[in-house]
């Protein structure tokens, strides 16, 4: 126990230390914040139809004449507040990447463990499996899932899906990170001496594999899955940019990105702007903390 | 030093071989749907086949008729007219045109899987005189047939039969036939080489009958779809492209202001609107059971006086657009400005209706949307789903490129759908029938009204014109009061392109490169 404590203090100490680890925690809190707390400091909810008014359009942001002060960061073609269409977009573009790292890390820990502790053909059947997924671009795996959900589901289904068909297809193409790392832990772990004193003993395979194994290799899967999340959200608003993500009327970072696009060389700078920059902060945020938490975890820094 | 002068010699042959092209190269978002000329009566279509083929009579960029493979016409009895073909002139495969290839054409343009059946449904028969001599017969006075045969263009028998495509292709069901990618026509330019949805390159035919008389220095035609509104202007500016048919409404002034490029404007016979399915049992999309909101007028009423087209024309279009009130456009014949009102855009009225119908909760459907064929499309979809949630109809929104769209239109496998229609023989019949008569495709909304139909019917044989004015004016205020519609706009028509090339407005928004110049 003493030991736990002893870690979470130093971690505590070096995370006090780095200016960088305190601003990107600052920013990804803050914007994580505004996500989650989007129904109650939006002034409008941008994925209600019957909330938006085109007489409101394509206002600029509040500091710049002819605009609203209601509509602080300005408007879009449709009239939706861009303050609220960011805190509710980052809210899904979140959900997404949560979801995404989540359902990722649960199939790719899984699938590394067995792999790792049982060794031989499942390991082999498993780790080929992972080459396989590998050298498909999860981008290009995004969209065939995402292509498949459009062509069998109904519209009315599809819109309400959209996001699990994100989660499941961002998820499913990242797996293999987690598994490699995860088995190559499994693996060393397995041969240390604690291991094969608990086999001497008794205890089950499977329990081994959950009680003692899994906490020693959660360390290295935190770190993949910070990291995971800028890129989760990433691909998500790559999906969305392209189309084949959330749908126009609810839209994520990624569709209001590009909804300003077509509005780049009219003027109405603010449509694609605003919700860039957030994309930006959002993952050059999680990528840092996720980078100074990798360092920090490593005993070879110390 | 012989090297050199080799190497000085490609330098100057290859500078002087751009010179000597002139290639034009445009854009819009979508591409045609097919290259069969019969298959489809869609603009984009249409515009790709007046370029290969001719039609017996063609028609200028102000549309008005000028003789085509026809020389001269004349009427014999009121249900004869009989042209004179144009002599020695060769299809781009070197097989001679005779009057067998017009009985071809049209027969072949009256099939079953032609979109263009309709256009020519007063034709009874095309017979050949002699090799250079057609009559058609109708079978009742046909007062615009001169208009409709503009749509029909010509094919070659001999190739058609070699190539085994006789038969229009059946685009519903994604046939896929030689006609498709491949077409022989007697027009102005050649078609070279098409891959859908990438590319498509035509080439001048230097043996075009009318090169004498209309001379034209357009050596070669690469149409790029570009569906990114954003991405298309960038082409045009970085000088990638020549000609852009729809530069975004957001983008005029940006495009006119940057020199060196020019935007023409103009009114077109166009009106994009919205159309209800008022004849199904139950609607496909809605979770409203055992009855279909869309068949009580009151409920197509409200869903008119919901939607607020002045907003639509002047925030979504930025004026690019005059609210339509009627799918009969300003520009065809029989149009009638006082019908041509929408109906005042009154959210409570609207909900009072809806509750009078038995919807006071409103209810859900499906409106089905293109997003790369009318001006802002997407956007104005969105706009009104937002409208109309508003008294409480809950609208999802579903969009499609128009080669999925339209299909789902044609199949009547729509509730809620949004479509345009210009003009294929500037008289108002063709919207009414097209829009109006259950029998055309085009037509979604499968509601019955026989006056109407026999209004329709009539005017297409009526030859009495204050009689046959006044069949326009009651079918056209009869289908607009039947609220089945909800007309939008009627687009405006910009087209940008880069100084020193012309390409004249074309007022039905087909360009006919025939009339292009580059000037420099």
């Amino acid at each position: 126990m003493s030991n736990q404590t002893a870690h979470r203090n130093y971690l505590w100490s070096r995370f006090r230390a780095s200016p960088i680890a305190m601003t990107s925690a600052a920013l990804t809190v803050l914007i994580v914040g505004g996500a989650i707390l989007a129904p109650l400091l939006a002034s409008q909810n941008p994925f209600d139809p019957a909330a938006l008014n085109l007489a409101n359009s394509l206002l600029p942001p509040s500091w710049l004449p002819g605009s609203d002060p209601h509509f602080l960061l300005g408007s879009d073609d449709q009239g939706r507040d861009m303050l609220s269409a960011l805190l509710y977009g980052s809210r899904i573009s979140l959900l997404v990447g949560f979801g995404a790292v989540i359902f990722a890390a649960v199939i790719g820990v899984t699938i590394g463990l067995v792999a790792g502790y049982a060794g031989g053909w499942v390991d082999a059947l498993a780790m080929r499996l992972a080459d396989v997924q590998l050298t498909i671009p999860a981008i290009l795996i995004a969209l065939m899932v995402d292509g498949l959900a459009r062509a069998t589901l109904p519209q009315e289904t599809h819109d309400a899906v959209a996001i699990y068909v994100l989660i499941f297809s961002i998820g499913i193409a990242d797996w293999p990170q987690y598994a490699r790392v995860v088995r190559a832990a499994t693996a060393v772990q397995k041969t240390l001496a604690y291991v094969s004193a608990a086999r001497v003993m008794g205890v089950s395979s499977p329990r081994i594999v959950l009680t003692h194994i899994l906490p020693n290799v959660l360390t290295s899967v935190m770190v993949l899955a910070t990291l995971g999340l800028a890129l989760a959200v990433i691909s998500e608003a790559t999906l969305s940019f392209l189309g084949v993500g959330m749908p126009p009327t609810a839209p994520s970072l990624g569709t209001l990105i590009r909804i300003g696009n077509n509005f780049l060389f009219s003027g109405e700078w603010w449509i694609t702007l605003f919700p860039s920059l957030t994309l930006v902060l959002l993952a050059l945020a999680v990528n840092m903390l996720g980078d100074w938490l990798r360092d920090a975890l490593n005993p070879k820094l110390k | 030093m012989k090297r050199l002068l080799s190497v000085a010699l490609a330098i100057t042959l290859s500078v002087s071989a751009v010179h000597a092209e002139n290639v034009l190269r445009w854009a819009s978002q979508g591409d045609a749907m097919t290259m069969d000329p019969h298959a489809q009566n869609e603009g984009q279509t249409r515009t790709f086949a007046q370029q290969v083929e001719d039609a017996l009579i063609n028609r200028q960029p102000d549309l008005t008729k000028v003789p085509g493979l026809a020389v001269s016409w004349k009427l014999v009895d009121p249900k004869t007219w009989e042209f004179k073909l144009r002599p020695n002139v060769k299809f781009h495969d070197g097989r001679p045109f005779t009057s067998d290839d017009v009985v071809f054409s049209f027969k072949r343009a009256q099939m079953p899987t032609s979109d263009l059946r309709d256009l020519i449904a007063s034709v009874a028969d095309v017979v050949a005189v002699d090799p250079l001599t057609v009559r058609i017969l109708t079978k009742t006075p046909d007062p615009i047939l001169l208009d409709e045969i503009t749509t029909i263009f010509i094919m070659s028998r001999g190739w058609a039969e070699e190539h085994k495509v006789t038969v229009p292709q059946n685009y519903g069901n994604g046939e896929e036939t030689y006609a498709v990618r491949h077409a022989n026509g007697t027009g102005p330019f050649k078609l070279e080489s098409r891959d859908p949805d990438v590319r498509t390159l035509m080439i001048k035919n230097p043996d075009w009958w009318g090169l004498k008389d209309q001379p034209h220095n357009i050596d070669r035609i690469i149409y790029t779809p570009i569906k990114n509104q954003a991405t298309r202007v960038a082409a045009l500016l970085s000088g990638e492209l020549d000609f852009v048919l729809d530069p975004p409404v957001q983008d005029l002034a940006r495009i006119e202001s940057s020199g060196g490029f020019q935007v023409e404007r103009a009114a077109s016979p166009w009106t994009i609107f919205l159309g209800m399915d008022a004849g199904r049992k139950e609607l496909l999309t809605s979770s409203v059971k055992g009855k279909n909101p869309f068949a009580d007028i009151r409920v197509r009423k409200a869903m008119n006086m919901a939607v607020d087209v002045n907003a639509i024309t002047q925030r979504i279009l930025r004026g690019l657009g005059q609210p339509a009130g009627n799918v009969v456009p300003p520009g065809v014949y029989g149009y009638d400005p006082s019908i041509d009102v929408h109906l005042p855009f009154d959210p409570d009225g609207a909900k009072k209706l809806l509750t009078e119908a038995g919807y006071p909760q409103g209810f859900d459907v499906r409106l089905d949307c293109p997003n790369d064929r009318y001006l802002n499309d997407e956007p104005t979809c969105q706009a009104v789903v937002g409208m109309l949630a508003r008294v409480g109809v809950k609208v999802t929104l579903d969009l499609k490129p128009r080669t999925l769209h339209m299909p789902r239109v044609q199949h009547k496998e729509s509730d809620f759908y949004m479509l345009g229609w210009g003009t294929d023989t500037t008289d108002a019949h063709n919207h009414l029938s097209f829009l109006g008569l259950p029998t055309s495709i085009w037509n979604g909304t499968e509601y019955t009204d026989q006056k109407l139909f026999d209004l329709i019917n009539g005017m297409a044989s009526e030859i009495d014109k204050p009689k046959r004015d006044a069949m326009i004016k009651e079918a056209s205020t009869r289908l607009r009061e039947a609220y089945t519609y909800v007309p939008l706009y009627h687009p405006l028509l910009a087209w940008a392109t880069r100084k020193g090339v012309k390409v004249p407005i074309t007022l039905d928004n087909m360009p006919h490169f025939a009339y292009a110049r580059f000037t420099n």
